[in-house]
């Protein structure tokens, strides 16, 4: 557990000394800034034409709309972000080679997988953290009252696929020396989960509704409508849980086929 | 203290380190000295549990390198080929992070590092970045690391490689320093380094071990034909006669020195013999000035070639 411990602290030191984690975060509050206001403006000035034609229907519901809008678009910069973030976690230490240093301290290779991987969370909360003030601000001058729930899931649901991006990305880490193969390599895998039920929408058949239950973003807009589905809670802590797995197993047999 | 049996260890079809065996004991230095590529850094990788045997056992401080591996990992400093930096960190930031990771206690952590920066002599560099060190303060920070946890057992993979030599002879002092409290495994392909610092040597090659002994016995035993060198001022074609003249001498070897007619000469002479009063004799008789007189003993230099060269010479006999 203290092993654990010192390594989580030294990660975190790390991004705070590091361009990257800087640059990253820097550009994902600046593109989540920009889009956060575009979308806001957008369905304001549609709010108000459907006023102007009459209004019948009660108008339009901004803040949930609002929500599923801005963290569609969350999703998608969070595909390309992340990958950044993840792909020296483990590529850098080997490149360095101080991943043999870790490998011969009285560390496990599970204490040393979960240590990178909270750090990792964490930093993807700090990023995270600060567009909640976006949203916060402009709920608290909605009148009628937002709906705080579906904002709180649709956080939730970011930080589920956000926890699955960083596993994955730990995992293709943990494959190479070179960042950049692991950077495309997690974009890839994820792209590929994204994308995997686009041949299989609408259909009935067993293997389509296998192959949408995989599909990473099919869950993740539940959590943006304020639903929280079990199923999806599973899907997700499933597959961090696999990435994680397949890091420990993937840093035990650098031991074995390290020439 | 560590204990290896049979050990090897195959990378597919090729035998980095083939059926090695040898102990340690507690406070020895031992020097593991081959060329580049013999096994000493599979070994030490093996002992350190960054790498598994493919057979035989190790043992450090009763513990399986491979079945106790945390125990052991508790127990070891290691400094790799390669100095494990953090080169984000500044010096005193890494040996802090080293310290915690190898589990030495809250109280004790500030007391330890003071101490390892003092014994690698870095301590005015505590404040700066490893990135800004150069190739030796780096090399230096590396040592650090391997003792700050004041293990039992520490192992220097070419700890000198990078120094100047005024550094290099401070590593050395150091890890001399250092034995007693703790054993020491160091590798180097630098020879005045083993019979410097260690006890004992092994010298390893092509993942075999050619030798195991203490420097001076590996001198003294491997010595066999005795070398005499000496300058006298003479004829070059009259003092290779007189040579010839006396019994057991072979291999004569005359080389001008300089332009002042003195001749500078190796001779050969047969194992056991001291023929250093023979040739005084014979060139003072002849009325030759003898300016100097003295038996080479073979370096570990040579030896090393030696044992190393014989045992090529064999594996492609075998093969044949």
């Amino acid at each position: 557990m203290k092993g654990l411990y010192a390594i989580y602290r030294k990660e975190m030191g790390h991004y705070f000394v590091s361009p990257i984690a800087y640059i990253v975060v820097g550009v994902f509050l600046l593109l989540t800034g920009f889009f956060f206001t575009k979308i806001l403006s957008i369905l304001i000035e549609q709010a108000f034409e459907m006023g102007m034609q009459g209004g019948q229907f009660g108008g339009v519901d901004v803040p949930s709309l609002l929500v599923r809008d801005f963290f569609g678009v969350l999703a998608s910069l969070l595909l390309f972000l992340t990958p950044i973030l993840t792909m020296g976690v483990y590529a850098e230490e080997r490149k360095r080679g101080t991943m043999e240093l870790l490998m011969t301290s009285p560390v496990t290779d599970t204490e040393i997988v979960l240590g990178k991987y909270l750090a990792l969370l964490t930093l993807f909360v700090i990023m995270l953290l600060p567009t909640f003030a976006y949203a916060a601000f402009t709920f608290f001058h909605s009148d009628p009252a937002a709906p705080w729930r579906v904002l709180l899931c649709a956080y939730l649901g970011a930080l589920l696929m956000g926890g699955v991006l960083l596993a994955l990305g730990s995992f293709f880490s943990s494959l190479t020396e070179n960042q950049l193969i692991a950077a495309v390599l997690t974009f890839g895998a994820f792209l590929i989960l994204w994308v995997i039920d686009f041949g299989s929408r609408g259909s009935s058949t067993g293997i389509g509704a296998a192959i949408q239950y995989l599909s990473v973003i099919k869950h993740y807009d539940d959590f943006t409508r304020g639903v929280i589905d079990t199923s999806s809670v599973i899907y997700y802590a499933s597959f961090i849980f696999l990435g994680l797995f397949l890091t420990v197993r993937s840093i035990d047999s650098m031991r074995w086929r390290r020439a | 203290m560590i204990e290896v049996q049979n050990l090897t260890k195959t990378f597919g079809d090729r035998t980095a380190v083939d059926h090695i065996s040898f102990t340690v004991n507690k406070g020895e230095i031992l020097g593991f000295l081959g060329p580049n590529g013999a096994g000493k850094t599979t070994t030490m990788r093996i002992l350190t549990g960054f790498l598994p045997a493919t057979s035989g056992t190790a043992k450090i401080g009763g513990f399986d390198v491979f079945d106790d591996s945390i125990e052991v990992r508790r127990r070891i400093g290691y400094l790799p080929e390669t100095p494990p930096l953090y080169t984000d960190m500044k010096v005193g930031e890494y040996l802090d992070f080293v310290t915690r990771i190898k589990n030495v206690p809250a109280e004790k952590r500030a007391s330890r590092i003071e101490d390892a920066l003092e014994k690698t002599n870095i301590t005015d560099k505590r404040d700066e970045l490893i990135k800004r060190l150069s190739r030796g303060y780096k090399q230096r920070v590396g040592i650090a690391q391997a003792l700050v946890h004041d293990p039992d057992v520490i192992i220097l993979d070419e700890p000198t490689v990078g120094l100047d030599p005024k550094q290099i002879i401070e590593v050395r002092h150091l890890i001399k320093g250092l034995a007693g409290n703790h054993t020491i495994i160091l590798s180097t392909h630098i020879l005045p380094e083993v019979s410097m610092t260690c006890d004992r040597v092994v010298i390893i090659n092509r993942g075999k071990i050619a030798a195991v002994d203490t420097p001076a016995n590996l001198t003294t035993q491997l010595k066999g034909a005795q070398h005499v060198r000496f300058e006298a001022r003479a004829d070059e074609a009259a003092l290779r006669g007189a040579m010839q003249e006396i019994p057991g001498i072979s291999n004569v070897v005359i080389e001008p020195v300089g332009s002042s007619g003195v001749l500078a000469v190796t001779v050969e002479s047969a194992a056991g013999q001291d023929a250093r009063s023979e040739i005084a004799a014979k060139i003072v008789g002849k009325g030759w000035p003898l300016l100097e007189l003295r038996g080479v003993s073979l370096s570990l230099e040579e030896i090393f070639l030696q044992l190393t060269t014989d045992d090529a010479s064999h594996a492609v006999e075998s093969n044949t």
